[in-house]
């Protein structure tokens, strides 16, 4: 049945030849395709950034010139930064921002955990329902309850407040869903010791079960800071005072009040606020990459 | 059908060599079995004959022609992968079908909605068809066309795997470690599957696994490989009757060899625990040697009896295990020999024969598989080599 | 008679008991501060969107009415609203195929890459970390028409600037730039990982079938066996494209005349800025509605036709 000649069969049949120095001009040309089209996607991600830190150097003089260059030739870095430091309360804005993201991380954990805890490996009555209200709760987006929630704010006089910034962030359903699935494939055997031993069920939590967790923990830190640091629905609607006001609240409030003038401080200003996030990336960015992976497959 | 030839074939691995010159010829139509433990190179060998994995130094021949610059389908070999590599969102058809597809049909009569537009696809469709067809009736999984392979058993999936393979009529068939994935009984009836369809296509077949079981009941020669190099190369019964090393005489056969230390002494003979052998020893007075005794080549007997022309190991019975066709005794040296063999026996034991005992293990001369102090096979155990050294008893040893 | 002899678990119902009580004790108080939260921060503002949707409350004023489904009517009727639907849905039909395109596209292209995977997986990813009220001013200087590189390039290449954010027609296009410039890293981190899912035999089998070029590779194995991450892209972007709402909020507040009013900013207009709280919350339940449709359809979709 398989008898055909063996050099018959080694012709290809339509294909030409390949010769060696064939494969490896494919080889290369297919290489610089690759590259040029990474290369030109990379030009298009990083010109903001570089743009933004360029112009944050440059004097107005350059930025408003009709020809512009690429490299500044005075170098106005001081006065813009300056500028931006003092006419807006910049530092002001990134501290604001840490407070607000800190606060929120840690209530979230706070209140997650437990409850991820219990509905991973507790019976107790009104779970079902519990777990239903929390899938619901992961199609909510917080621009729905937004508005009643600003009206109660406002009613109880608390607008303008941390309080008010952190405040409906302080339940992430996501975070009782994803530590749910983590919680769930704990072996049992190690909480049935440790009941047998005496834990108490919240040492059980906290001393035995969260340690095991950190991975999801520390993904989903990164995914929460990165989410309340740059959000602006929210602080847009309750903050009006720009002491309190988070990064982009922050920029927003500076763009105002320079409209159209001052690029060189605008830029600047937008470097040192996008600088904490863009820097904790750099250094830790495998834990960035991995969390938002593990966010994503859930 | 063809031979396929490796020249000089060396890879290394940033530096790390894995493959050592391996030369190798394998007849056409012939059933070659590369045997050895794990990272020993068979692997990488036999993705280097696919086209998988480049060579760092050598030739590739396929019919006699060299296929270095050959990409791997246009080398007209197939492969059977250890997991078989099905693609999972396609039928058994699809599965099966997919390399004459692949190689009839052009790009643009393959893309999902262009094909509709295609009139010769037709024609190429239903050839392909009754080829497929014909295939799966050989392997007899035609009633499993319409699945997909997470609905089939390991051995579906295997007969899936090999289908994919033979459709392509290849010059050779690649198969690197094809039963690992299955569990033992069908192992065993898969194993005589492969060897007939073998026997019923003729193709050549390169087997690659790390059961000597497989490959020396499957093969027509097997390639012993260690680190890199292949040890010895042979039919299945001269891997086992001569090996030509330590390593291959450890890797063939179960249970495995007895190695016991020895030496030349001064008569030129060799010289096992203090007494001699009639072996001839080749090497030079004094030096260590290995004697290597299959267990199926030790009987066990009451300690006082001697037979004429045997040798025997004296020691003392630990344990013994029933494997219900015979058995295998784990028996203790008694001193000044140190250490334990392992002697396999068929049918039920004599009744001496029980744990703790004082046993004499006899064994014939010829049984003797002698090793230099690198583990190379010095001495044919032929007749010739054997004389009765005059002074010396023949009797119990140790 | 029964002794203990014969009543060998005598003792072990009780602490059986004892702990189910203890677990129920303990689970009821893990999980509450979480269920006073739900119900603050989730079922309670519902309830309330819900009731004002029905009413013509608008802050401040000490009456108001219930008008059924008056607002809904009028929402659906009102040209203002109609076109900021408009708007968000073109907004999203040009961020979705870009965003998941590119991502697709930079993630395939890198899978391969040993040296420089890294290189680039950090470049990409940085629009993500950024904050995008930052970037957005950076990209209105970027875009603009006397001092901007890009329109700088054009005139050096001979052609006429183009007002990205003043005329009309451009400024949805390029508000879409804007947001596939900032997804593109997460969803190329996304693809990254549902390419490493696919066992690396398949591809060399396809290989020794035939498979010779990329494409070949790409429709036979990559694309199929990519199915649920691409249908999770796809869900997650649209999303977060039909959320638009900082770079209208800080670039264009909703201009050219209204060209750029998308839905989340129309809503806030009217509810924050208008005080029209009736309106808005009908205007939110809606939005809520499309929300909702598309996490649907993740739930459904998903499960049925991508996995094997």
């Amino acid at each position: 049945m398989q008898n055909v000649e063996a050099t018959a069969l080694l012709q290809p049949p339509v294909a030409k030849r390949v010769t060696p120095a064939g494969a490896l001009v494919r080889r290369a040309l297919s290489l610089l395709v690759v590259h040029g089209i990474l290369i030109a996607g990379a030009i298009f991600i990083l010109l903001p950034f570089v743009w933004m830190l360029i112009t944050s150097i440059k004097s107005p003089a350059e930025i408003f010139a009709v020809d512009f260059s690429l490299w500044p030739k005075h170098f106005s870095g001081a006065e813009n930064y300056g500028r931006a430091l003092s006419k807006v309360p910049l530092l002001r804005f990134a501290l604001n921002g840490l407070i607000v993201c800190a606060g929120i991380l840690i209530v979230q954990v706070l209140v997650a955990v437990p409850c991820a805890y219990a509905l991973a490996k507790l019976r107790f009555p009104g779970r079902t329902a519990l777990l239903a209200l929390v899938l619901m709760g992961l199609c909510i987006p917080i621009q729905v309850p937004a508005l009643p929630l600003y009206m109660g704010l406002a009613e109880l006089g608390l607008l303008n407040t941390y309080f008010a910034i952190m405040m409906p962030f302080f339940l992430s359903v996501f975070a009782i869903f994803l530590f749910r699935q983590f919680f769930k494939s704990y072996p049992d055997e190690i909480i049935h010791a440790a009941r047998l031993d005496g834990m108490s069920e919240f040492e059980i939590v906290w001393l035995i079960v969260v340690p095991s967790a950190w991975p999801a923990i520390a993904a989903f830190a990164v995914f929460s800071i990165v989410a309340h640091w740059n959000d602006l629905y929210w602080p847009l609607i309750v903050i009006s005072d720009t002491n309190l006001a988070t990064p982009p609240l922050g920029m927003m409030f500076f763009a105002d009040a320079e409209t159209g003038s001052n690029y060189g401080a605008l830029t600047a200003a937008a470097t040192v606020l996008t600088a904490p996030l863009v820097i904790a990336f750099l250094i830790a960015r495998r834990r960035f990459i991995d969390g938002i992976t593990m966010t994503g497959i859930k | 059908m063809a031979s396929v030839a490796l020249q000089s074939i060396g890879k290394s691995f940033a530096g790390v060599p894995v493959l050592r010159d391996i030369n190798l010829d394998i007849a056409d139509g012939e059933f070659l079995t590369l045997v050895g433990a794990s990272g020993c190179g068979k692997s990488t060998l036999i993705r280097i004959i696919a086209g998988l994995e480049p060579q760092s130094t050598g030739t590739v021949l396929i019919g006699g022609v060299p296929v270095d610059h050959l990409r791997p389908h246009e080398r007209q070999v197939a492969m059977v992968f250890q997991s078989y590599a099905l693609y999972p969102h396609m039928k058994v058809f699809a599965n099966i079908a997919l390399p004459l597809v692949m190689s009839r049909l052009t790009l643009v009569e393959r893309l999902p909605f262009l094909r509709l537009m295609s009139r010769r696809r037709r024609s190429v469709m239903a050839g392909i068809n009754d080829e497929v067809r014909a295939v799966a009736k050989q392997l007899q999984i035609e009633g499993l066309l319409e699945r997909r392979p997470s609905q089939l058993s390991g051995g579906q999936r295997q007969r899936v795997a090999l289908g994919r393979a033979m459709v392509r009529k290849p010059a050779a068939f690649l198969m690197d470690e094809p039963l690992s994935n299955l569990d033992a009984k069908l192992r065993v009836h898969m194993r005589s599957e492969l060897a007939e369809l073998h026997a019923r296509i003729g193709t050549t077949f390169v087997y690659v696994t790390h059961d000597q079981v497989e490959a020396m009941t499957m093969s027509d020669r097997v390639a012993m490989m260690d680190n890199g190099e292949i040890l010895q190369l042979g039919r299945p019964s001269e891997l086992y009757a001569r090996p030509a090393n330590i390593r291959v005489a450890q890797f063939i056969g179960t249970p495995a060899i007895n190695l016991l230390p020895a030496k030349a002494n001064a008569e030129g003979f060799v010289e096992m625990l203090g007494h001699s052998l009639p072996v001839r020893a080749v090497s030079a007075p004094g030096s260590a040697l290995t004697i290597g005794i299959r267990p199926e080549a030790l009987t066990p007997t009451p300690l006082s009896t001697t037979r004429a022309g045997f040798h025997a190991l004296s020691g003392k019975l630990r344990r013994s295990e029933n494997l219900g066709a015979g058995h295998i005794l784990h028996v203790d040296l008694i001193a000044p020999a140190h250490g334990s063999v392992t002697c396999a026996v068929a049918g039920a034991l004599e009744p001496f024969v029980i744990d703790g005992a004082e046993l004499a293990l006899q064994f014939a001369s010829a049984a003797c598989h002698v090793f230099d102090a690198n583990g190379e096979r010095v001495a044919d155990n032929d007749a010739h080599t054997h004389a009765m050294p005059a002074a010396t008893r023949v009797g119990a040893l140790g | 008679m029964t002794t203990a002899a014969t009543l060998p678990y005598v003792g072990q119902p009780v602490r059986r008991d004892r702990q189910r009580m203890i677990e129920r004790i303990a689970g009821i108080g893990f999980a509450m501060p979480a269920f006073v939260l739900l119900l603050l921060t989730n079922v309670v503002p519902l309830l309330v969107l819900l009731y004002l949707s029905f009413t013509d409350f608008k802050l401040g004023e000490l009456n108001s009415h219930f008008l059924g489904l008056d607002n809904f009517r009028k929402a659906l009727a009102d040209p203002v609203f109609r076109r900021s639907l408009y708007n968000t849905f073109i907004y999203v039909a040009i961020v979705l195929p870009g965003a998941v395109g590119l991502g697709l596209l930079i993630a395939v292209l890198l899978h391969r890459r040993k040296r420089t995977r890294s290189f680039y997986e950090v470049i990409y990813f940085l629009p993500v970390t950024s904050t995008l009220i930052a970037m957005a001013t950076v990209w209105q200087f970027i875009l603009h028409p006397r001092l901007g590189p890009v329109n700088g390039v054009l005139r050096a290449m001979g052609f006429n600037a183009i007002p990205f954010l003043s005329e009309p027609s451009y400024v949805l296009p390029t508000l879409a730039a804007i947001g596939i410039w900032q997804l593109v890293g997460f969803n190329m981190v996304l693809f990254l990982a549902g390419l490493s899912a696919i066992p690396r035999d398949l591809y060399e089998a396809a290989e020794i079938d035939g498979c010779r070029s990329g494409i070949d590779r790409f429709i036979t194995i990559t694309w199929p066996l990519l199915g649920p991450t691409t249908m999770f892209v796809i869900v997650t972007t649209s999303i977060t494209a039909f959320k638009v709402f900082d770079t209208v909020a800080v670039m264009t507040r909703g201009g050219p005349m209204g060209s750029s009013e998308v839905l989340l900013y129309a809503i806030y207009l009217e509810g924050y800025q208008y005080f029209h709280m009736g309106y808005a919350a009908a205007l939110t339940l809606i939005f809520l509605a499309f929300v909702l449709l598309f996490s649907i359809l993740q739930t459904f979709v998903l499960e049925r036709r991508v996995h094997y």
